[in-house]
């Protein structure tokens, strides 16, 4: 066995990328409680399911690439790869459709490029747009929540549903979200207060969504506080977004929605705290996370208004994530010393 | 006057774990039995030893010089008889060994007389030439000749002088000490400095750590007033002490990239040598012993002692207790808990034999070994930046080491790589556990050695042409001395045919190839001078020959 000194220094004060990765999990409870409340058990078969399969193409791939196994698994990144991507599908998936999707973020996404660290794309983004366009119908088959439905989608039928046995009688329960019937209903020109007057609607977004972003924001401010991650991406996308929805909602609020209802739909507030701050995929230096963060909350915008899809924050962060090189080098800080 | 602190960029936060080794008072180290003097203990020229085998040498005595200007001289730190000169293990990052003048101390500690000056009397030039005479050496790590800078610092003019009394390693508790036991001399050492220098102000920083030094320098100032000085206490947070930290925090300028403190008018100085100046000049005595920190958990009783240069290691952890049990294990023979210096900066000392030499600040003693058994045990980059937040240089570490690992060096030099001051902020935070210093102080060796072999293989490029160039000469001048004695005897042989009417030896001998040629012909064959009856045998024979022809035709 060789033996390598180590040069100084002999002092260590950092927390371990486990811990990091566990901080994250902690940050996703209250929003998926929030989930599970306003959704059912659904969501929380999909989150382990996701888990253990992105756990099993972990080890498997680690295995092909004789790779150690065991740290690598203990470094937590494939339960979050896992849970974030379980968090973007539809409250009752297939099991298929989450294996599919799950493989392809962990192989294509996360080891075609050499594993944690060099990864040029959110491998559970890459993951979920992948199932977007292959599968468009399973992908957009969202149910409605508990308190509209008033079906609980309890835990038996739920899993029934999970592998394929029965429950086609919940096709009578699935709806367009808050996100997409706003835009189809707007390209028939009926005015926002007539559509925020579809039961769909609470008080700020969807019945249900405005809650379980509200568990994000919560989750967000708790690694805000233990420096899991940095203010800088979470504030300008958020804040990007809600300028350019606010400047729209000025002009005319009859054809534009108000920033709070953009905030607090679909994932943008999942994507800015727990997504967008994935620092592999991310720009590196302050600035640039800035600009970073503002890029997406732009994106989200124009593909939301007039892109082929209701949400858009998955393909927001790709896009992102392609400019992350360019972003980086013309943001590096300057050296102490330099003229 | 008022002055407001600045930030610099980063930094950390560290246990300073300094109570340890300030439990007990300050005391002289006693005799080793056997002192090592390093002919090399500073930057530069190494000296070469004034002594021989076997020389009886007394404290203060000068043991080996140089005559070159950047070097400090070495002298006798107690009396004794030169045993050997010659190679020994010394305090080194690299592990290895170097010429040493190794004395046998005969416990006596006689004494060259210091003959007394009046330093009132000098003229700036001659306490240069004393303070170069006595060996002073900056203390403050780098060990560079004092009476080198200060004279740089008089070519180049000096507004502000800066004391560096951070001291912002974890452990380390020389300076303090120092402070607390001889504020008067060091404050009287400083003023020298204002006298050869001339600044308008002079800053003394101490961290607020050390609320004890900043007293006790703050009452040697009331005692032994200094014009325009003030004792100013900084903020802890490692590295304060950094020459360029420092300088930012008490003044807000950043020393420009590539250049010197001087060339933005600013002379920093650490406490330590500030003491040792005092002593070069009132007392005339060369610099012999220095403050070392003994501390760490694998130490009995840590604490500070005013040691002989040239002392082992190994006599001063005897001096401190000695280990603690648990660590006294080795393998190989190398220690594997011992470092010189503190933790963030310090380095590993292959054996407890090597002496203290001018740069020894601290020894630490750690329980645990510092030898991890695989290089890539670390986690990988997540790019979480955290390595940037805390660089005091404002470099981005995570990019450093991505070039780094993949040896792409034009890159690592695009993002200043040697700007990075080896602090270790942006190891100790990381996630990953990366040796982020490791890799970038490879990178640092691994671009001079390609610069090295850049300028060895232009000198042999340009060698080489002018090699060509010069065979190339050597061959046009050899064509044209040949071509000259062609001509030369050409002309030669046109004379000498007009001279003496010869006729072309070409043609004489291609005549004489004809007149054998001809003698050929003529040569008689078998058929001449046949009788008749011969000749009519053959005619007959002919005309059957024919009719057998026409026959088979």
């Amino acid at each position: 066995m060789t033996s390598v000194i180590v040069s100084s220094p002999y002092v260590s004060q950092s927390k371990s990328l486990r811990h990091l990765m566990i901080n994250v999990i902690i940050g996703l409870i209250p929003g998926t409680l929030a989930y599970f409340w306003f959704f059912g058990p659904g969501i929380l078969i999909n989150i382990s399911f996701a888990v253990l399969f992105a756990l099993g193409f972990e080890a498997f791939i680690l295995w092909l690439r004789k790779k150690r196994i065991k740290p690598h698994l203990k470094d937590y990144s494939a339960v979050v790869t896992g849970w974030l991507f379980a968090l973007c599908l539809p409250t009752h998936s297939v099991w298929w459709l989450i294996l599919v999707g799950i493989g392809f973020a962990m192989i294509a996404g996360k080891h075609l490029y050499g594993g944690l660290g060099f990864n040029p794309f959110n491998p559970a983004m890459v993951g979920y747009v992948v199932l977007l366009i292959s599968f468009p119908k399973e992908m957009t088959a969202w149910h409605l929540p508990i308190p509209m439905s008033g079906e609980t989608y309890g835990l038996i039928n739920s899993l029934k549903f999970f592998f394929d046995i029965g429950n086609s009688s919940w096709d009578a329960f699935t709806s367009a979200t808050p996100l997409d019937h706003v835009k189809t209903v707007l390209r028939q020109n009926i005015p926002i207060s007539e559509i925020y007057q579809a039961p769909l609607f609470g008080k700020f977004g969807g019945i249900g969504w405005e809650w379980i972003s509200a568990g994000w924001l919560i989750g967000g401010f708790w690694l805000l506080m233990n420096k899991t991650i940095r203010w800088h991406i979470p504030v300008a996308l958020l804040g990007s977004l809600g300028s350019i929805a606010l400047g729209f909602y000025l002009i005319d609020a009859e054809t534009a929605t108000s920033p709070l209802f953009h905030w607090l739909s679909g994932g943008a507030m999942l994507g800015a705290f727990f997504i967008a701050t994935d620092p592999v995929s991310a720009a590196t230096t302050n600035n640039g996370r800035i600009y970073y963060g503002i890029l997406i909350g732009l994106l989200i915008y124009l593909i939301r208004n007039w892109g082929g899809y209701p949400d858009s924050v998955a393909f927001a962060i790709l896009l992102a994530n392609m400019c992350v090189p360019l972003i980086d080098h013309y943001t590096q800080p300057k050296v102490y010393g330099a003229k | 006057m008022n002055i407001k602190l600045s930030h610099f960029n980063g930094g950390i936060h560290l246990d300073d774990h300094k109570a340890e080794s300030l439990t007990r008072p300050v005391q002289l180290a006693s005799l080793p039995n056997q002192l090592i003097l390093p002919l090399k203990q500073h930057i530069g020229e190494s000296n070469k030893p004034l002594v021989n085998i076997g020389y009886h040498v007394l404290r203060g005595q000068l043991i080996a010089g140089s005559s070159s200007p950047i070097s400090a001289p070495i002298h006798a730190s107690t009396s004794g008889i030169v045993s050997s000169i010659g190679p020994h293990l010394v305090p080194h990052a690299s592990g290895q060994s170097a010429e040493c003048i190794i004395i046998d101390v005969d416990g006596k500690d006689e004494s060259i007389k210091f003959e007394p000056i009046d330093v009132n009397q000098m003229q700036p030039a001659d306490i240069l030439d004393h303070i170069r005479r006595l060996g002073i050496v900056g203390l403050g790590g780098a060990s560079f000749p004092t009476s080198l800078k200060l004279s740089r610092g008089i070519d180049f003019g000096v507004h502000t002088l800066v004391i560096n009394g951070a001291e912002c390693e974890p452990y380390i508790t020389c300076d303090d000490s120092l402070m607390q036991n001889q504020a008067d001399e060091t404050v009287r050492g400083i003023g020298y400095l204002q006298r050869m220098l001339t600044p308008t102000k002079t800053l003394i920083g101490i961290e607020d750590n050390k609320p004890k030094a900043i007293e006790a320098m703050k009452l040697a100032l009331k005692t032994g007033p200094l014009p325009d000085t003030k004792v100013i206490s900084i903020p802890t947070l490692y590295p304060s002490g950094g020459e360029k930290q420092l300088i930012q925090i008490l003044t807000g300028n950043e020393i420009p990239t590539g250049r010197l403190a001087f060339d933005i008018g600013i002379f920093c100085q650490n406490v330590g040598t500030c003491l040792m100046i005092a002593q070069a000049l009132e007392l005339n005595q060369p610099l012999m012993s220095r403050y070392v920190t003994v501390s760490g958990d694998g130490i009995r009783q840590p604490g500070n002692w005013i040691v002989r240069l040239g002392t082992p290691i190994k006599h001063l952890i005897g001096l401190a207790g000695g280990y603690v049990q648990d660590c006294l294990k080795k393998s190989n023979n190398t220690q594997q808990n011992l470092v010189m210096g503190g933790p963030m900066m310090g380095f590993l000392l292959s054996s407890d034999s090597v002496p203290i030499v001018k740069s020894s600040n601290n020894i630490l003693v750690m329980k645990q070994k510092l030898i991890v058994k695989k290089p890539d045990v670390h986690d990988e980059c997540v790019r979480c930046g955290k390595c940037a937040e805390v660089c005091p240089a404002q470099l981005l570490p995570q990019q450093l080491y991505w070039h780094s690992r993949s040896k792409e060096y034009e890159k690592v030099e695009e993002y200043n790589l040697f700007d990075c001051i080896e602090c270790g902020c942006c190891s100790a935070v990381c996630p990953s556990q990366i040796p982020l210093v490791q890799y970038y102080r490879a990178s640092k060796s691994e671009i001079r050695v390609t610069q090295l072999a850049t300028f060895k293989s232009d000198h042999a490029r340009i060698r080489f042409k002018f090699r060509e160039k010069r065979l190339l000469l050597k061959k046009q001048q050899e064509e044209k001395n040949r071509q000259l004695k062609r001509k030369i005897l050409l002309e030669k042989s046109a004379t000498k045919k007009t001279d003496s009417n010869l006729a072309d030896p070409i043609q004489a001998a291609l005549d004489r190839i004809k007149a054998k040629k001809n003698e050929q012909v003529i040569k008689p064959k078998n058929i001449t001078g046949l009788t008749v009856n011969q000749q009519k045998q053959i005619d007959k024979a002919d005309s059957r020959r024919r009719a057998a022809r026409k026959q088979n035709a």
